[in-house]
């Protein structure tokens, strides 16, 4: 047990911990609002949607793929399943069957298009995600959703506490969404040997195959998970905006990407967790939320945004030189 | 000691090419049995066919525990307990030593991780043949003997019968060859049987009871490895005979070229101390991790020394860049050529200008295709490597020939020191010799040679003096003529 507290120690996501840790105390001193409880409900709230798609893209990167198409299909789902929510009544379960199906529908095509072709992933998802907003772009031209069934508006919500302004705090779909999503991507990975095939699809794709693997099965799930994920946090997007447009979405990919790799998942793959990937989100939204708060114009975000990426992946890949440089001596 | 496997009359062809032509092969159960060939012999081919990767032709019998296998697949192969440990291990390095042994229980429909018994079945696997790792330890943080150790333990766990090793002793040390010979011994106790398939066979000579030869997709024959010596060996495989002796041309009059006072880099080497004369090829030997190859660096001025002074033709000259080297003469072809000598994908001939394209340039600084082609044509002729047309890849070439374009890419920048990092690591016996004979031509042409290696024949008789390396210090100076292998040994071990 000590052995594995010193490894904890020594690891990616306990030093995230101490900067999450040391951002969040420097803003709580700094800004007035940014710990209070409504601030926190907001932030999590508003986060809702790329912390999902964290998660989703968390299985992808450890099997050692990457996928940037997952905003269009979350915008595919987004729009088909609040079309035909607003002709027919469906109710919660419907939507989310719509946009879970969906999105794993076209994740799915991710997969085949990869397996089939022996195409790079990231060709094919930057093909992907072009081809999928070009269609819902010609396919709706451009229009806009505005009005949402009421019942999806007004969506569903648990009132745990009341303070003395009579304001409400509420557990909301977008939290339980997130909860789920990060929830159920732990499990995967870490409790199902689906998900430590897919650590060893991504540790030495080779040997994965010879181990007797099925990797285009593995690859049909990882980004049917994927697509999936994308597709159920599109409708919380969609009910944290109360609107959908078909162009929202995409253009955040990227950012998505950031907090996975900030959280440690390695892009040749084998390497993420769930805790570090909530470290690399929760720290992308500390600094963004910070910067507001602080005052500062709302232009610099994106530099700053940048800048501490930057910073964080140089230092993730001078902690990997010196350990290959400890193994080396190890192994001389 | 029935056989536990009997092929008769196999064949197999790729297109017109005649990979394997009617070869039998018996392994009894518990024997040890080496499987030797040059490249291109047909090795990896009649492994395939025995794992179930490859059919054999129409007329072949495999026959394994006495019932004949006409349709033999992987999974079939495996069932039957033949495991395939490959050179490069198959190996998660991001598992656990624990997962990477009992990855089987990972496999099939989706269940959950039984961590206790994953942990279990390794452990107890370990416990069998008497080694102990952390079950827990990623196996990318083990050294690499230690991770073939997890490897035969994974063959082990899926109850191999027969364990084929490709090249197993290719990346370890004396002493771990040795930990490895006595594990074997010990699998075979328990009635497995072990296939050692090997191009340097004396180390593995000394546990096997037979050695089959195969030349040409034929077989030659099938020997009783006591009495047989790595020498005939050599000479069935390659149907030649190397027999080399220490040769020593004196030195003392030439000039110093390359003198070395006081080297120290901490944590890798300290004090080292040497002259190299022109003509003079100078072996360097050392166990992995003696800082030989750390040494080598540093004289190349890719990891410039803390301490100490590097003359060049009586010049104390500062080595703190491979550009500055390269300047004042140094070339260095390193130990890996695939990752540092090379790029696979390039045109040989584009491999061979790399270093010196700047020479190349007319005026504009635009590359001049004449010079070019110059170049290339003169280096191939004069270090004879077989090309179809240097415009292929150097991923096309066979070991011997990419080492020979690793050679030419140097040697094109006319340097005046010329360091050999194991130059002959995974080339045939008769790709070797054409290697040595490369070098002795440049030193004879007064090249000054550092010949890294950890191969005391390679230093024995094919160096003019060998310095042996021994934690980062040197620890003995030895004449070839006046030392033997064993004497080195002793000092390498020391």
């Amino acid at each position: 047990m000590r052995e594995m507290g010193r490894g904890f120690a020594r690891s990616h996501e306990a030093r995230l911990l101490l900067v999450v840790v040391v951002l969040g105390g420097f803003l709580a001193l700094a800004t007035p609002s940014f710990a209070s409880l409504q601030n926190l409900v907001d932030l999590l709230t508003s986060n809702a949607f790329s912390g999902m798609l964290a998660a989703g893209l968390l299985v992808v990167l450890v099997s050692g793929g990457i996928d940037i198409s997952f905003t269009a299909t979350a915008s595919v789902a987004q729009y088909a399943a609040m079309t035909v929510a607003n002709h027919s009544h469906i109710g919660w379960l419907g939507v989310a069957a719509i946009g879970a199906g969906l999105g794993s529908l076209l994740g799915l095509f991710n997969a085949v298009l990869i397996g089939t072709l022996r195409l790079s992933s990231i060709i094919v998802t930057i093909a992907t995600l072009n081809l999928f907003y070009g269609l819902l772009m010609f396919v709706t031209r451009g229009d806009e959703i505005f009005a949402l069934p009421d019942w999806f508006v007004n969506g569903a919500s648990w009132t745990v506490y009341t303070d003395a302004q009579q304001a409400e705090y509420a557990i909301t779909l977008p939290m339980l969404g997130l909860v789920f999503a990060f929830a159920l991507t732990a499990i995967l990975l870490k409790r199902s040997n689906i998900g430590r095939q897919v650590y060893a699809l991504g540790s030495n794709a080779d040997a994965a195959a010879r181990v007797g693997i099925p990797v285009f099965r593995l690859n049909l799930l990882i980004y049917g998970y994927m697509g999936l994920i994308a597709g159920l946090a599109s409708l919380v997007q969609a009910q944290n905006a109360q609107s959908v447009s078909p162009n929202a979405l995409v253009g955040r990919e990227l950012d998505v990407l950031a907090a996975v790799v900030l959280g440690g998942a390695s892009l040749t793959g084998g390497v993420g967790s769930v805790f570090g990937t909530i470290l690399g989100v929760m720290l992308l939204a500390f600094l963004q939320n910070g910067l507001l708060l602080l005052g500062v114009p709302s232009y610099w975000s994106p530099c700053f945004t940048g800048a501490v990426i930057l910073v964080a992946v140089s230092l993730l890949a001078i902690e990997r030189r010196r350990q290959q440089g400890r193994v080396r001596r190890v192994s001389a | 000691m029935a056989n536990f496997l009997e092929l008769t009359g196999i064949s197999k062809r790729f297109g017109g090419v005649r990979a394997l032509s009617e070869v039998d092969l018996d392994l009894a159960r518990g024997e040890v049995h080496c499987l030797a060939g040059e490249n291109g012999s047909g090795k990896s081919t009649l492994i395939k066919i025995v794992s179930g990767v490859q059919q054999p032709d129409p007329g072949g019998r495999i026959v394994i525990d006495g019932r004949a296998h006409p349709h033999l697949t992987p999974a079939g192969s495996t069932r039957l307990g033949i495991q395939v440990i490959y050179q490069d291990l198959s190996l998660f390095p991001d598992l656990t030593v624990a997962e990477n042994i009992a990855f089987s229980r990972h496999l099939g429909g989706l269940h959950g991780v039984d961590w206790r018994a994953i942990r279990a079945d390794a452990t107890a696997v370990m416990q069998r043949i008497g080694i102990a790792l952390d079950p827990r330890a990623r196996v990318a943080d083990l050294a690499i003997a230690q991770r073939q150790l997890v490897a035969i333990c994974r063959a082990l766990a899926a109850e191999a019968r027969l364990v084929i090793m490709d090249e197993p002793t290719a990346s370890l040390t004396r002493h771990e060859v040795d930990s490895l010979l006595r594990l074997t011994r010990a699998l075979t106790r328990r009635g497995i049987t072990i296939v050692f398939v090997s191009h340097r066979l004396d180390e593995v000579l000394e546990i096997a009871d037979r050695v089959s030869v195969l030349r040409d997709g034929r077989k030659l024959g099938t020997y009783a490895a006591e009495g047989m010596t790595g020498r005939r060996l050599g000479a069935l495989m390659t149907g030649g005979d190397y027999d080399y002796t220490p040769s020593v041309p004196d030195h003392a009059t030439a000039p110093v070229v390359l003198a070395v006072r006081g080297l120290s880099r901490p944590g890798e080497f300290a004090d080292i101390g040497f002259d190299l004369r022109a003509g003079e090829i100078l072996g360097l030997i050392g166990l992995l991790g003696a800082g030989r190859t750390e040494l080598a660096l540093s004289l190349f001025g890719m990891r410039p020394a803390a301490s100490g002074e590097i003359r060049l033709h009586g010049r104390a000259v500062p080595i703190d860049s491979n550009r500055a080297a390269i300047d004042h003469g140094i070339a260095y072809v390193p130990e890996d050529r695939l990752s540092l000598g090379l790029v696979m994908e390039q045109p040989i001939g584009a491999n061979i200008v790399l270093a010196i394209l700047h020479r190349l340039a007319g005026r504009l600084g635009l590359l001049r295709t004449d010079r070019r082609r110059a170049a290339v044509g003169e280096w191939i002729a004069r270090l004879g490597i077989k090309v179809a047309d240097p415009d292929n890849a150097v991923r096309t070439l066979s070991g011997g020939n990419q080492q020979r374009v690793v050679l030419a890419k140097w040697l094109a920048t006319g340097p005046r020191v010329l360091i050999l990092d194991s130059p002959t690591v995974g080339v045939d016996v008769s790709a070797k010799d054409g290697i040595y004979a490369i070098v002795r031509d440049l030193a004879a042409a007064g090249m000054a040679v550092l010949l890294i290696s950890d191969e005391i024949p390679e230093v024995l008789y094919h160096t003019h003096r060998i310095l042996v390396m021994h934690a980062g210090r040197i620890t003995g100076t030895f004449m070839p003529g006046e030392t033997s292998e064993a004497a080195l040994r002793e000092a390498l071990d020391a």
